[in-house]
């Protein structure tokens, strides 16, 4: 059971509308370690991990998360499944009208029943982890968006889930709290024994924590591997993704009818 | 020209009946949601400090536009009214004129309407915003059921404050009323007191007006919390719904106002 893979996914087809975002998608996540999930935007990275935790119902296909179907649990099942669960959300989705301190006590409030200084000790804990307990009575609005991702961070894990996901930790941040979120999800993996997963196309960030990693590309999985493995992968689109080329198997235009001259 | 005729024929009921299925598509996804948010509203009875928050957001913060506006309708009721019974010669019942209409009609139905426009509009946005910011996602992440957190106190918290705001209206309309009719046309101030209370029935009017509220409170807030919730989640998706909270909610309460009165005073 130790070795088995955390979340394994079975021939997942999805589509949106008539459009198809995953065709057959099969992928197994391993436990205990940092997963990279990685690919251009719009290949539906963050429609995965919404079919993952079960925030969306898959055309076809399963998914198991420690052997259970997510999508035959019942809402009581799959909302105690959700407790073992942390989400990272691109825009940090922190609750606005509750300051940094009872957003992060929120979980903690709303499932169990304990008293008061015990929550603050808890939730203190979890700002000082992520460097941010001087912060605690700002209102969301008042914290720069590293900041943000920092307190919605604390609060992904206040519950000590099993799973964290990442959903675009890195977008839109400077480099100095890039370096940060990445030593800290590091650090958390390794400290708090997790299984994380991140969905990201900042490919040189991820890499460089990854253990395991797999490209997506029109509702498949291209390669996945080591970080090492996927550098020396043979696939032009791979090779083209990681090196940021502009040109190559991704076209660098959008199709269009040639020039005609006359 | 036989095969033009059978198209356009075909082309006509082809639209009408996929205009009828989205219709009913939609009617039937309110349903869901409904059915849904019942058994969460329980729940919210309990959450006393989320409820309060809701009625002082939709209640309290609604009262200058109701002041104001069951003022001025009370005095344009006292006006007309007088202008009209005086050809009659019986000025003295404009007090009953004026707390029949506002207390079966006016108050009610103008109330729900304001309450759509300040408050339905409101929450249409602030959940479209929740939905769109990630925040409903996120409580479902921290198994927070949203309809539990979010959805239910506004409901029960609109139930409570538009019935409160309509008596309110009711009481200041009839306040205008007395003001322009007593006050400044001069009927007897006896009068006008001893027909309304002789004229206006606690059960036929009071009651009726009252379950009136509740049936718009109901309705304003199931559509307004439907947009805001189903919106599309970008600034222009937002903005649409809330367009059409509005819209949507006054058009049924009028609809809706026609239904109940013909039940009840007929």
């Amino acid at each position: 059971m130790q070795n088995a893979p955390l979340i394994e996914i079975e021939n997942l087809s999805f589509y949106r509308a008539d459009r198809k975002i995953f065709d057959k998608l099969s992928l197994q996540i391993p436990r205990g370690q940092i997963t990279a999930i990685m690919g251009p935007s719009g290949t539906g990275k963050t429609t995965l991990l919404k079919l993952i935790v079960g925030q969306l119902k898959p055309s076809s296909g399963r998914v198991l998360i420690n052997g259970q179907d997510v999508n035959q649990l019942s809402r009581n099942a799959l909302y105690e499944l959700r407790q073992q669960m942390g989400m990272l959300f691109q825009t940090g989705a922190l609750l606005t009208d509750l300051n940094v301190f009872d957003n992060i006590a929120f979980p903690l409030r709303e499932h169990f029943k304990l008293p008061e200084p015990l929550i603050a000790n808890l939730v203190r804990m979890k700002l000082e982890a992520v460097g941010l307990r001087g912060a605690y009575a700002l209102m969301p609005a008042e914290l720069s968006g590293g900041m943000a991702r920092r307190v919605a961070l604390a609060r992904a894990f206040v519950l000590d889930p099993q799973m964290l996901f990442y959903d675009e930790p890195f977008v839109g941040q400077d480099p100095i709290t890039m370096g940060v979120l990445v030593s800290l999800i590091q650090k958390l993996n390794a400290s708090l024994n997790l299984t994380s997963i991140i969905v990201s196309h900042d490919v040189n960030e991820v890499l460089s924590i990854a253990e395991f990693a797999c490209v997506l590309s029109e509702g498949r999985i291209v390669e996945q591997g080591t970080p090492q493995e996927l550098q020396q992968s043979e696939s032009d689109y791979v090779q083209q993704f990681l090196k940021g080329l502009p040109d190559g198997p991704v076209p660098l235009h959008y199709p269009v009818e040639p020039w005609s001259v006359g | 020209m036989l095969a033009w005729i059978l198209q356009t024929t075909t082309r006509l009921i082809a639209g009408l009946g996929s205009a009828t299925l989205g219709a009913l598509q939609g009617l039937g996804k309110r349903a869901l949601f409904v059915w849904a948010v019942i058994p969460a509203l329980p729940y919210s009875v309990w959450r006393i400090r989320l409820l309060m928050k809701q009625i002082y957001f939709a209640g309290v913060l609604s009262l200058p536009i109701i002041l104001t506006a069951g003022l001025f309708v009370g005095m344009v009721l006292g006006l007309q009214g007088h202008h009209i019974l005086t050809t009659y010669n019986s000025e003295e019942a404009v007090g009953t004129m004026t707390a029949l209409s506002l207390i079966r009609e006016l108050g009610p139905v103008v109330a729900a309407l304001l309450f759509a426009g300040r408050a339905g509009s409101a929450l249409t946005a602030e959940v479209g915003l929740m939905k769109s910011t990630e925040q409903l996602s996120a409580l479902e992440m921290m198994a927070v059921d949203p309809m539990k957190f979010v959805i239910a106190p506004r409901i029960l918290a609109s139930i409570i404050a538009l019935p409160m705001l309509a008596m309110i209206f009711i009481a200041t309309g009839i306040f205008g009323g007395y003001v322009v009719a007593v006050g400044w046309l001069g009927v007897d101030d006896g009068a006008f007191w001893a027909q309304m209370s002789e004229q206006v029935d606690w059960y036929d009017d009071v009651i009726n007006g009252l379950v009136k509220a509740v049936v718009f409170a109901i309705l304003i807030a199931i559509i307004a919390l439907y947009e805001g919730y189903e919106s599309v989640p970008t600034s222009e998706g937002v903005s649409h719904a809330t367009t059409r909270s509005v819209v949507h909610a006054s058009l049924v309460v009028l609809g809706v106002d026609f239904i109940l009165t013909s039940l009840m005073f007929t």
